[in-house]
């Protein structure tokens, strides 16, 4: 699921929050919604948070940095994960992720220079017993071979 | 004709998506009518995708199947595996909690009460909340993410606090390298699991739940998304459960890829819109817990094992394991394995059977060399420990744990050094932050494991020492457990501490 480009408007972040205030402890909701809109949490959304949840705004950052998942830049179009766990690693997983790597000349995290792909680590997709596994833009793929990985990264035009 | 074709991630990640278009495109271009079924998995991974036809004499399944595949299956002339219950892999298995997961749909609740489902529920609905703990209490069920705590004596807790609202929380955060058993039955049969926190809340006196489930669970968190509505759509959930005039209902919530938030308190706190940072015990969550309310706490594996408890009895749950591990365990073979997938059976089956016989070696043909059992946080047991059976004592007194009960296996050509440096390097990137010897011990592990790959022997005896403060002063299991796959790895596998030492001199 590729998040739309719209820039956030004031009036859109506030939507996002008043949609979820009457949940129980609404805090992730809200942020997995506007990261799912902006493809990050926008700066601006963090005063308004603070406000409407009534607390700090260092209680805000301090939550949406302490999550791998939020970001607070946008990643490139298209996100690729590659499973580094135990149950990847036993089936070549460490290869296929320093291939892809070099390939793409970025470190995890990083985002191609033209902006197509951020390659990120992640810690399990439950895929274990058909590993190695990926998952782009939130489609998960198993036993990927370094072949395979080309073609995903092609297609996601690298 | 009915054509089932599995919608579990794994079968998706081996291309079943492919396979169910090219049957129905197949199917319409000949004017031929089928119905489509998206099931869960049967969990014979090696085997998806894996594709069951069903006519008169029964199901019989094929796999693994390609989409060039989808004339011949039609014709009736592709090459078949028989009934799915005659393939080995599964008629060894004793499926209670799984026992209808790839069987039905998913998401039609008329096809999960054809097959038993609703029935526990029923019968529980005529007990008392007592009588409904006391149940869970004689079935002898124990937590299954990890810890093995008793689930009926965890309920009786929260039964007996006094509050004006008390919660029930399923913790489908399933971080464990090498588990997905909580995946595929959320995917394949999230009834079981609804009907189960149901149950929970009657016999506890909560009326609502949250499944908390990890963001890299897309799929997972999609079905149960539309189970949970389709749930109170009929009156499953809601104001009136099945008519009963006692109230539950639940919500669906999204993790954010904190590996921590899968221990329960910092799970708590994540629900609560914090930073998933662990809490100190006491107070227990049975009686502070969600919002400062009592709160079960359960793993999904132990909540949707609770329908089958109340729909045959506690003693006939009970009557499977061995010692103090009663019941059965959905074991998750992993790794390098021939046959990899969701194995369930009574505790009690040695480790080597399982390693050797079902999953029949690795699959890359060459010899094992060490089994993670229990995720990251588990000991690497070596080939001289497979007479272990599986059982929680048993696993303890071999100075391993079985966690979640995932098996992860590593053939010979297997570095035990970079598998203890990732332990740490693990630790380093999920710690919580709370407890120093976590935080900054795992950092210095990293290091600490770097020198003895550079050939320094006298970081050895750093790296026991390290462990055992990181053991003693962590507040939670992820400090405190990491020295088991470190130390496992340096004490069965010492050659590969030292051979880096050869190759410096
Ligand atoms: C670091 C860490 C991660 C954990 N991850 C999970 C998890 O993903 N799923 C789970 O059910 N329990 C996990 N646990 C165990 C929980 O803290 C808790 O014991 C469990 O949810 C209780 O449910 P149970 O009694 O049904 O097992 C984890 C514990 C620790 C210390
Ligand atoms: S052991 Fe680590 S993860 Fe657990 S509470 Fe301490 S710092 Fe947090």
């Amino acid at each position: 699921m590729a998040p739309s480009n719209a820039e956030p408007t004031t009036d859109r972040l506030q939507g996002l929050i008043d949609d979820h205030l009457t949940l129980e402890g609404p805090l992730l909701p809200i942020l997995h919604a506007m990261q799912a809109e902006f493809g990050h949490v926008p700066q601006a959304a963090v005063p308004m948070l603070a406000d409407a949840l009534n607390i700090s705004k260092a209680e805000v950052h301090g939550v949406v940095s302490f999550y791998h998942d939020f970001r607070e830049v946008p990643a490139g179009r298209h996100v690729v994960k590659i499973c580094r766990a135990e149950a990847c690693k036993s089936v070549g997983a460490d290869g296929l992720a320093e291939a892809t790597l070099a390939r793409l000349g970025v470190e995890w995290h990083g985002t191609t220079k033209n902006g197509a792909i951020t390659i990120e680590p992640v810690y399990c997709l439950g895929l274990c017993a058909c590993g190695p596994a990926a998952m782009v833009d939130g489609k998960v793929i198993g036993r990927v071979d370094e072949a395979r990985m080309a073609r995903i990264l092609e297609e996601a035009g690298a | 004709m009915k054509i089932y074709v599995p919608a579990d991630s794994a079968a998706k990640a081996l291309g079943a998506d492919d396979v169910a278009r090219a049957i129905i495109d197949e199917a319409a271009r000949r004017g031929q009518e089928i119905t489509l079924v998206r099931n869960g998995s049967r969990g014979m991974i090696w085997l998806e995708p894996l594709v069951e036809v069903e006519t008169a004499s029964g199901r019989t399944a094929f796999g693994p199947v390609t989409p060039k595949d989808a004339a011949a299956l039609l014709d009736g002339t592709l090459a078949g595996l028989g009934p799915v219950e005659s393939i080995p892999f599964f008629a060894r298995q004793n499926r209670l909690t799984f026992a209808r997961c790839g069987l039905i749909d998913p998401l039609s609740l008329a096809d999960y009460e054809a097959h038993g489902g609703l029935s526990g529920l029923r019968r529980a609905l005529a007990m008392d909340s007592a009588g409904i703990v006391q149940e869970v209490t004689n079935s002898g069920l124990r937590g299954r993410g990890g810890a093995g705590f008793p689930t009926g004596i965890k309920w009786d807790t929260v039964r007996k606090a006094q509050a004006d609202r008390k919660y029930i929380v399923c913790n489908a955060d399933e971080g464990d390298s090498g588990t997905f058993a909580d995946r595929m039955i959320m995917e394949g049969d999230p009834f079981t699991l609804i009907e189960g926190m149901v149950i929970a809340g009657l016999g506890t006196g909560a009326t609502k739940g949250f499944v908390y489930i990890r963001s890299e669970y897309p799929d997972a968190i999609s079905v149960m998304q539309q189970a949970v509505s389709v749930a109170r759509d009929q009156g499953l959930l809601g104001a009136s459960v099945l008519g009963s005039g006692k109230a539950f209902d639940l919500e669906v919530r999204v993790g954010a890829g904190a590996y921590v938030c899968g221990e329960e308190t910092s799970l708590l706190n994540s629900l609560e819109g914090k930073r998933g940072i662990v809490r100190a015990k006491p107070p227990l969550p049975a009686l502070e817990g969600l919002f400062g309310k009592p709160t079960v706490v359960n793993n999904v594996l132990s909540l949707a094992t609770i329908p089958v408890i109340f729909e045959r009895g506690a003693a006939h749950y009970a009557g499977f394991g061995l010692g103090r591990s009663k019941g059965t365990m959905p074991i998750q073979i992993a790794g390098n394995v021939k046959r990899g997938g969701l194995f369930e059976t009574a505790f009690g089956i040695p480790l080597g059977e399982l390693v050797n016989d079902i999953a029949g070696g690795t699959a890359t043909g060459r010899p094992v060399k060490a089994v993670q059992v229990g995720g990251p946080l588990g000991a690497y047991m070596p080939v001289s420990k497979f007479d272990t059976p599986f059982g929680y004592e048993e696993f303890d007194g071999q100075g391993g744990l079985i966690g979640h009960a995932g098996i992860v296996v590593f053939d010979d050509m297997t570095d035990m050094l970079g598998m203890a440096r990732f332990a740490m390097e693990f630790c380093a990137v999920e710690s919580c932050g709370k407890c120093t010897p976590c935080r900054i011990g795992a950092v210095r592990g990293v290091e600490t494991i770097d020198r003895i790959g550079r050939g320094d022997a006298a970081a050895i005896p750093v790296l026991t020492d390290l462990c055992e403060t990181m053991k003693d002063g962590s507040l939670c299991a992820l400090g405190g457990f990491t020295p088991f796959p470190v130390m496992s790895a340096l004490t069965h596998f010492p050659d590969d501490f030292a051979r880096h030492k050869e190759a410096a001199e």
